[in-house]
């Protein structure tokens, strides 16, 4: 792999539960719109959700792979049941297509064939890196919370790996075996009927004194604002960033997409890009805290005028 | 509830501020002599300003470890960088390590205010520093030790009882 | 089935001995475990003197070693590993893969322990972990039913171990980033959650107020128990509706379920609270080390008095029952 100064695009799993025809033409619309080169996709937060989007799989693969994209399948971030470990099996056993661990299982039943590691997999330094990377990870998106400094840390330490970086999205920040979103529904996670699918850009929850504060999906945890790095990506692209990744929300990914790789070929400022964000993804705050090595619900802008309306 | 008996309580408020200070100040400087490692554990929070307000005394204590400095008042709480408020045998038995604070903190029975990384500084230290206050007392009471420390063990007994959060 | 206890001062782990712990955790005083908090844990002097105690009384000493190490900085938390195996813990408690990883290799005999914060929680997880690594036992996640448990344990080549006893996340650990969120500070990079440093309690008339970092986290009422100003257990709003989104106030207890772990093939039973007061740790050990001899019918009394201690002064099975979640 070889770094280049002009890192890829790269479209995350789709973290909410969309329906099947809304999730299939998203994908369709990615496919023959969006200016991405990988398209990782798949059920990652809960396996109940699974039959929404599986009859529609074959033909966004298909879709995708015609337009030139790079297709991964994603493993489910936390398995406990033996139903979820023979999913994880038999998506490994049988898949063309190369696979984005999530969990740990999913580490193991890869290992010596080429794969991804997903964000939601604790890699902090390059000593875990390169553990993984010896045993068959090709590229690894790191978890959210990284700072800029171990993400350069990293990048220093293992020049020639591609790694992969969360730069859009609400970010996941946690993952229970209880489901918060079905119980504020009074219902519980055995019997949720499926009722996250009733916020497909996640459930807003404040504090006592109506700060916007976290989301809700499912048995996902996100944070409220939406992680915004476009303009904190050069630095990290100099020092041989590979990928960068925009997570899925219900706005316009490919308007994101667009803006996103305009910044990275140089053609747009950075700043632009994000007063042009919030036109597309409006009403939602941004954040980059955790790159500053701050609280992660921070937004800390390059000049002064780029934090207007989003402080 | 076992606040302060008022045998002892009564004395102590109309005793002047002069005499409690020297006292607390005796018992103090003992137990910073007899505990070094309790400066050692609280790192930099020996520069704090701690604040104890007994909720059944009109009195506020104030200490500043790294100073070895001590001081009593009445009135208004003075300002601290972090204070505890509970009856006075909760405090006394946190001091010594007898009571669990987080117990206390989750029934109310205490409140803490102002830095709580100073105070859990604190607390870890006192926790690890085994305390005995009647031990302490006695050690300065000269002639009168063992008179001293009994009393103080009996007192302390007595106090404690019939609480749930009390070990030992 | 062990009974492993937590120490965060030396006085707390001559208390858990004293009071019957097979095995005592702790960790060095800096950022290399989940509980570096102010004024807790060990220098390298004080493991030595309290492995030595705990040696002449035949109880083990696990040392926990499980934040993720800072890019950059992996040499304090090498450090770490190497002094540990130099004192003679018994095993290291591990996260990190790179630090598995480094202790596996450089120390091969060392006894490897997986820390509930690595998140096993299948056996393919598991298996990874022995295969890659050479884990003796792994801690799991407290997201798991007694069932998932017994069908886990007869799956794998490992010893198995779970808390019983203490503070309950409600997310997965080692997979959570709320503190940070709010806070810039993580158990898994700073290993503290919802620290100190960010805590802010406030009197609001009669109401106590906490608050962590820019967000109001709870409102307790006069005379309601509190707790913890944790996220995960903090009152919050969804629509117009006021509650506990995710957890009450309280601590996780599973004395009930003794029995039914013991048949799962449990090695190990772990009491959570290396931030308690040593008073905790000698009240918690010695009962439950009782309520494990005890009959059953025993039990719910010997352990009665432990929920007074317990944040919100109430305790859950959590999601060893599956109607928990």
């Amino acid at each position: 792999m070889t770094t280049t100064r002009k890192p890829s695009l790269s479209l995350g799993p789709v973290y909410f539960l969309w329906d099947g025809p809304k999730w299939r033409d998203f994908y369709f619309r990615i496919a023959d719109e969006a200016p991405v080169e990988h398209v990782t996709l798949g059920e990652t937060v809960c396996s109940k959700r699974q039959h929404f989007s599986e009859p529609h799989i074959a033909e966004v693969i298909e879709r995708l792979e015609a337009a030139g994209k790079k297709v991964t399948l994603s493993t489910l971030a936390m398995v406990t049941l033996e139903r979820e470990s023979r999913q994880v099996r038999d998506l490994i056993r049988d898949s063309e297509h190369p696979v984005e661990a999530n969990d740990l299982s999913a580490l193991g039943l890869l290992r010596d064939r080429p794969h991804s590691i997903g964000p939601l997999v604790n890699v902090y330094n390059a000593a875990t890196a390169r553990t993984l990377a010896a045993r068959g990870a090709e590229n690894i998106c790191l978890p959210p919370e990284l700072p800029a400094a171990s993400v350069l840390q990293m990048l220093a330490a293992m020049p020639d790996f591609s790694f992969e970086l969360f730069a859009f999205g609400r970010m996941p920040l946690a993952i229970s075996a209880r489901c918060a979103h079905a119980r504020s529904k009074g219902l519980t996670k055995d019997n949720c009927q499926f009722i996250c699918g009733e916020e497909p850009d996640g459930l807003p929850l404040r504090t006592l004194d109506k700060q916007s504060f976290l989301v809700l999906n499912g048995v996902q945890t996100m944070s409220n604002s939406c992680a915004v790095l476009v303009d904190d990506l050069a630095p990290l692209v100099e020092a041989g960033l590979s990928r960068v990744r925009l997570s899925p929300q219900d706005c316009d990914m490919v308007k994101v997409a667009g803006l996103y790789r305009a910044v990275l070929d140089g053609r747009m400022d950075g700043e632009e890009a994000i007063s042009e964000l919030a036109e597309v993804y409006p009403g939602v705050r941004f954040s980059n805290g955790f790159l500053h090595q701050q609280e992660g619900a921070a937004w800390v802008s390059r000049g002064r005028n780029a934090a207007m309306g989003h402080g | 509830m076992s606040s302060l008996p008022p045998i002892l309580a009564k004395p102590v408020d109309i005793a002047p501020i002069w005499l409690v200070e020297r006292v607390a100040r005796l018992i103090f400087s003992g137990v910073l002599k007899a505990h070094p490692d309790l400066f050692e554990r609280l790192g930099d929070y020996r520069q704090t300003r701690y604040g104890f307000s007994p909720t059944d005394l009109p009195l506020h204590f104030t200490v500043v470890p790294a100073a070895q400095q001590l001081t009593v008042s009445r009135g208004q709480p003075p300002l601290v960088d972090a204070r505890i408020e509970g009856l006075l045998v909760l405090l006394l038995g946190l001091l010594e390590g007898r009571c669990d604070a987080d117990a206390l903190f989750f029934s109310r029975d205490l409140s803490v205010t102002g830095d709580m990384e100073a105070m859990l500084a604190l607390r870890n230290a006192l926790d690890d520093s085994a305390i005995d206050l009647p031990r302490e007392l006695g050690a300065l009471a000269g002639p009168f030790s063992p008179l001293v420390a009994g009393t103080a063990r009996y007192i302390r007994t007595k106090a404690l009882e019939g609480r749930d959060t009390t070990w030992n | 089935m062990e009974l492993i206890c937590p120490a965060g001062t030396p006085a707390a782990f001559r208390e858990a001995v004293e009071a019957g712990a097979d095995a005592v955790y702790c960790g060095f005083r800096d950022e290399t475990n989940a509980r570096n908090f102010p004024g807790l844990n060990f220098s390298r002097e004080e493991l030595r003197q309290s492995i030595a105690l705990a040696r002449s009384r035949r109880v083990l000493t696990f040392v926990a070693l499980n934040t993720f190490m800072r890019a950059g900085d992996e040499a304090l938390w090498y450090r770490a590993a190497d002094d540990a195996v130099a004192l003679g813990a018994d095993a290291l408690i591990l996260a990190d893969f790179g630090l598995m990883a480094y202790v596996a290799e450089k120390y091969p005999e060392q006894r490897l322990h997986v820390s509930v914060q690595a998140s096993a929680s299948n056996p393919d997880a598991i298996r990874f972990l022995i295969e890659a690594f050479g884990a003796k036992r792994v801690v799991l996640p407290r997201v798991l039913t007694v069932q998932d448990i017994a069908r886990l344990t007869r799956q794998i080549g490992c010893e198995v171990e779970v808390f019983a006893f203490g503070g309950l996340c409600v997310m997965a650990e080692g997979r959570c980033s709320l503190s940070s969120y709010a806070t810039g500070k993580s158990p898994n990079m700073n290993g503290v959650c919802s620290p100190a440093s960010h805590v802010r309690y406030r009197q609001d008339g009669e109401d106590l107020v906490s608050e962590l970092g820019a967000y109001t986290i709870n409102r307790f009422g006069a005379g309601e128990a509190s707790g913890y100003p944790t996220l995960c257990k903090g009152r919050f709003e969804i629509g117009d509706v006021a509650g506990y989104a995710f957890e009450d106030p309280v601590s996780l207890d599973v004395i009930d379920e003794i029995d039914a772990l013991r048949a799962a093939g449990v090695s190990a039973l772990k009491i959570e609270g290396r931030q308690r007061g040593k008073a905790y740790v000698a009240e918690v050990v010695s009962s439950l080390k009782k309520a494990l001899r005890a009959a059953p019918a025993e039990r719910a009394a010997l352990v009665a008095r432990l929920r007074a201690m317990s944040e919100g002064q109430r305790t859950t099975t959590g999601a060893y029952d599956k109607r928990w979640r």
